[in-house]
């Protein structure tokens, strides 16, 4: 029995399943997103250059998740691994300015206390942000298997099973841009 | 350091001790038993670590009975109180009565229902579809694990602070922090997340393994229609536990942060989760019932010893229920106020459902009819299903009219309902199993006249305990009532109720009996053929029961019905050529991982934050253990496989 076709499909399911929870938060932020209760809208908040500078992050790190994966297939370790380094780094900028954002916003008095708009933000960015995080770990992780036993066919495997899970992430920012900054700009 | 835990936490009141004390009491003598017999290290190596799935099933089987116990108890105080009530102030306080009827819908559905269901996928997938094992082993084991720690915060909540009193959906703003700043809430969250979390992993696992690892020749249409059921069901838990890990995570932000999801100021906005647990919560009636309708399609084809009528509308059925499922959700709320319109199209859907579950009924009739049926227990069982199941539905399609539902809202009409669906479909279906499949997994069958006293006795107790709340909801009564006015003339319905509860006791006693009666005389019941009713699908060509490896060969499969057919044709090949086999290791990794998830639960009920990052980093180093552990398979030679086989021809 194919091991890698089973778990290609079996991570394809847990995306999805991914899917609905964001489109769950995504619902909610819809309903939510004019419930301001008095407090600022997202016309007041949202910086669009700043955000835009955090999108070209988290894509350009998806192209060079891809470029890790292409030279782990040629077994190529050291352009494997570089690259997979920078994917880090320019996910964990990315981590950081969502960090910062949410620093300054909370800094203002305006938390996701403040207001049911402010509280779906927080979750939905939030949620992108967390998984951002879990995405950090895992690639770390990955890079000490390649680094102590090489490409084998489980550490291929997972640095597939890794990239899907970044591309997707990337998608689910993509509709985070449109639908909460963007439109959230736009009013 | 303990967060909200102090000595006050623990429980003064006199029937809650006595719960307690009946639950320590249970778990002594358990590990007295073990320790007496010195049976600690079999049930580690056989049990507790097994990735099998047909050991896997089996203490999902036992964790949901003992769950069905406590939450019959549940119930038994429930009807308790509503028929002492009238005259005097009953058994229970107010908050402890909420608790209770709380944690009964909480356990039945999701420790007693889905256990039952994962439990049976977890026996027959494998089995059915002619495979070894399922698609990830030892994610099965861990989803297993992680459904127990839901279960033990369930019942931890008794010994330690307070469950839920906000019924099993816990609507807010009563279920936030302003109305309800207890544990409780909290308690039902996380043993819900918890478990919830295994149900997903498991509907993505067998998911796999139903799409990918099917014998060679077992095509979709080839599947046997439990298969099909549980294909239905699993995609439903794919589609609809995200929804409720997300909900639940909401409602858990608004009551840990101060969020305003939900809440009735601040812009939050109550009647958004009432939609999106609802959108996870009509499809989970179907995850539970789907299954069930493909172990009545095999016991009816099985003991009327003819193929399904059918089948492919059979199949079209399921995909329908699972579809429409999705699109009725606001018939839980047509109250609501969301319009004429909005309620008169889910109105429409919800009658619509009945459509393709009324094709499956007559289905299963016209595979009975001029059959060779042999009324055995599991045939009664359906019989049974077939009576309650018409008159639950006749009143679902009442209640799907919406001008109907504002009378019936929120009532005992609703409640009887729910049950009979619940009871009379799921509860039925799941016993037909057990009485179907036990031999399967024991070797020998089950005593049968005790099997069709206590059938009997569940019937009568389950009409008369839910035929009383029909007219109890078309009088006005609530449900979640803990007292009323003796002048409304409704307490000698409630006592009717009662005394149906009395009976389904004696059913229930009855079928421990038969439990009891049926291992003594094992050697009386034994089943040396491995098919002791005519079975017609793959499981019963293996022995009963199953070697570990299941199919020694895997089958090759033409038609369906695959054993029936191999069985027409008998040609056995004269020496059969086995190779070896590949399994997964028993692990105990995954039983760490959900400890350590109870161990995080507990300790965000609580506000324990030192420990909750504990049981967090625990999880983590242990998934990266695993994950960095390519060594997991181990073989079996094709000596210890003949060795076997040979056995079982003698």
């Amino acid at each position: 029995m194919n091991v890698t076709s089973k778990t290609t499909l079996g991570f394809w399911i847990y995306l999805m399943t991914d899917c609905i929870l964001f489109s769950v938060l995504f619902a909610t932020y819809a309903v939510l997103h004019h419930n301001t209760f008095g407090g600022p809208s997202g016309q007041d908040l949202f910086e669009l250059p700043f955000v835009l500078k955090e999108t070209l992050l988290l894509l350009t790190s998806s192209f060079t998740c891809g470029l890790a994966l292409i030279f782990a297939r040629q077994n190529r370790q050291e352009l494997a691994l570089g690259w997979l380094g920078v994917t880090f780094l320019l996910g964990a900028t990315f981590l950081a300015l969502e960090l910062h954002e949410f620093s300054t916003l909370v800094a203002e008095g305006n938390s996701w206390r403040r207001s049911g708009f402010l509280t779906a933000f927080f979750t939905l960015v939030g949620t992108h942000g967390l998984h951002i995080a879990i995405g950090l770990t895992w690639a770390g992780v990955l890079a000490l298997q390649v680094k102590s036993r090489g490409f084998t066919e489980g550490v291929l495997r997972r640095l597939t099973l890794f990239s899907m899970f970044w591309h997707f992430l990337d998608v689910i920012w993509i509709f985070i841009f449109t639908v909460v900054y963007l439109m959230g700009v736009a009013g | 350091m303990l967060g909200k835990l102090t000595f006050d936490a623990f429980p003064h009141d006199l029937v809650i001790l006595g719960g307690v004390a009946t639950m320590a009491l249970g778990i002594a003598s358990i590990i007295g038993v073990l320790t007496y017999f010195k049976k600690w290290r079999w049930l580690w190596r056989e049990w507790l670590t097994s990735l099998d799935p047909k050991r896997i099933g089996v203490m999902y089987i036992i964790v949901a009975t003992v769950m069905l116990l406590r939450g019959v108890g549940d119930a038994v105080l429930i009807r308790a109180q509503q028929v002492l009530t009238a005259s005097d102030h009953g058994i229970l306080s107010s908050d402890h009565f909420q608790q209770i009827f709380s944690a009964h819908g909480t356990i039945m559905i999701f420790f007693v229902a889905m256990g039952v269901i994962f439990g049976l996928m977890n026996l027959l997938v494998p089995l059915m579809i002619g495979a070894r094992d399922v698609a990830f082993p030892f994610l099965n084991a861990t989803s297993f694990w992680l459904f127990v720690a839901g279960a033990v915060l369930v019942n931890l909540s008794l010994a330690i602070g307070e469950f839920s009193a906000t019924g099993w959906l816990a609507y807010p703003p009563l279920s936030g922090i302003q109305f309800s700043p207890g544990v409780g809430v909290d308690y039902w969250i996380w043993a819900l997340q918890i478990a919830g979390a295994g149900s997903l992993l498991s509907g993505i696992n067998f998911l796999v393994t139903i799409l990918k690892m099917r014998a060679p020749g077992m095509t979709m249409m080839r599947m046997p229609l439990f298969v099909w059921s549980c294909l239905g069901s699993l995609v439903l838990i794919v589609f609809a536990f995200p929804i409720l890990t997300a909900t639940l995570g909401m409602l858990s932000l608004d009551r840990l942060i101060g969020a305003h999801f939900f809440t009735s100021d601040f812009g939050g906005n109550p009647m958004m989760y009432v939609n999106l647990i609802w959108a996870w919560g009509h499809p989970e009636v179907y995850i539970l019932i789907l299954p069930a309708f493909g172990v009545f399609s095999e016991v009816v084809a099985t003991f009327s010893s003819k193929r399904l009528f059918g089948y492919t509308s059979m199949v079209w059925a399921i995909a329908a229920i699972t579809f429409l499922s999705f699109v009725v959700w606001l018939h839980h709320f047509f109250t609501m106020g969301a319009g004429a319109n909005v309620n008169a199209f889910f109105g429409v859907m919800t009658m619509i459902i009945a459509v393709p579950t009324g094709v499956k009924v007559f289905n299963w009739l016209f595979t009975m009819y001029r059959g060779r049926v042999r009324l055995t227990t599991p045939i009664l069982w359906f019989l049974g299903f077939v009576v309650t199941f018409t008159i639950g539905g006749m009143a679902g399609v009442m209640m799907a009219v919406p001008a109907i539902d504002f009378q019936v809202h929120n009532s005992l009409f609703l409640v009887a309902h729910f049950h009979t669906m619940i009871i009379g479909g799921v509860l039925f279906g799941a016993f037909a199993a057990f009485s179907y499949w036990f031999p399967k997994f024991t070797g020998f069958v089950l005593h049968e006249t005790l099997g069709k006293l206590s059938f009997f006795a569940w019937l009568i107790g389950f009409l008369l305990a839910f035929g009383p709340l029909y007219i109890l909801g078309m009088m006005g009564a609530t449900r979640r009532l803990d007292h009323y006015d003796p002048s409304l003339g409704w307490q000698w319905l409630f006592m009717v109720a009662g005394f149906g509860v009395l009976w389904i006791l004696l059913g229930i006693g009855l079928q421990i009996l038969q439990l009891v009666v049926s291992i003594w005389q094992r050697k009386k019941y034994v089943d040396a053929t491995g098919d002791p009713w005519g079975g017609r699908t793959l499981e019963w060509a293996t022995s009963s029961p199953p070697p570990f490896y299941n199919f020694a060969i895997i089958p090759h499969v033409g038609e369906r019905d695959a054993f029936w057919a191999m069985k027409q044709h008998k040609k056995q090949s004269s020496t059969p050529k086995y190779e070896p086999i590949y399994l997964p290791k028993n692990t105990p990794l995954g039983l760490y991982i959900a400890a350590c998830a109870l161990v995080f639960g507990f300790a965000v009920i609580w506000h324990i934050w030192w420990l909750a990052f504990v049981g967090f980093i625990g999880i983590v180093v242990l998934l990266i253990v695993r994950v960095g552990d390519d060594d997991t398979e181990y073989e079996v030679s094709v000596a210890t496989i003949r060795k076997i086989e040979e056995a079982r021809g003698r």
